[in-house]
């Protein structure tokens, strides 16, 4: 019976992973915009990665395997933000304007930051 | 289960494969490879797992540090010597 709570919990783990996964590529692909398109690659690279990674530890119980893929878990989850935000930087730092609602003379006539 | 995982994460690569050759900017290339790389360290582990090779989550891990400090010297390298499309967002 528990086993096959696990199991059904590691498949919900496994899909929901592949699903955020599918639909941050969908984004990468579909936005017009490259901030937006860093905003959505960098979204699923953390989620994705822990709900994958979860099912999988859910698989493998309690042994060194899990031990390694904790190990996989924190060390995603703290380069792929770093990762972004070097890339975002240094698209901005080089010049690529974002795309904003309006240009940054009328924000700054209307008083906005 | 572990086939159906791997079968999306492909799915996934290719999407950002695609990104990759169609990226207007440089930048857009750099992302499409590093969410290539994170996808591929997900597809080494749980391939490990379809074939009961539990060798593989170290191979996945060294990969990880890799696509880490890979695309961090390009953006480095991009940085000091921005090539054209660098500017361009059409």
């Amino acid at each position: 019976m528990m086993s096959l709570i696990i199991d059904a919990l590691s498949w919900a783990c496994l899909l929901l992973g592949c699903f955020l996964g599918v639909s941050g590529a969908f984004g990468v692909f579909r936005f017009k915009d490259f901030y937006s398109r860093a905003h959505a690659a960098s979204v699923t690279d953390t989620l994705c990665v822990f709900f994958i990674v979860a099912g999988l530890v859910l698989q493998s119980g309690f042994n060194l395997v899990t031990v390694k893929l904790i190990f996989i878990v924190v060390l995603l989850w703290l380069t792929s933000p770093v990762a972004s935000h070097a890339l975002i930087r240094s698209a901005y730092q080089t010049g690529l304007k974002p795309t904003l609602s309006t240009t940054r003379k009328e924000s700054a006539k209307r008083g906005q930051s | 289960m572990f086939a159906v995982t791997s079968v999306a994460i492909l799915v996934v690569m290719g999407i950002a494969l695609a990104r990759a050759f169609i990226g207007p900017t440089v930048y857009d290339r750099i992302l499409a490879v590093n969410m290539f790389g994170t996808k591929t360290v997900l597809f080494i582990a749980v391939y490990g797992f379809l074939t009961e090779r539990p060798e593989f989550m170290d191979i996945a891990l060294v990969y990880a540090l890799i696509n880490f400090v890979g695309v961090i010297a390009v953006l480095k390298f991009v940085e000091r010597f921005p090539p054209p499309s660098a500017q361009s967002d059409e």
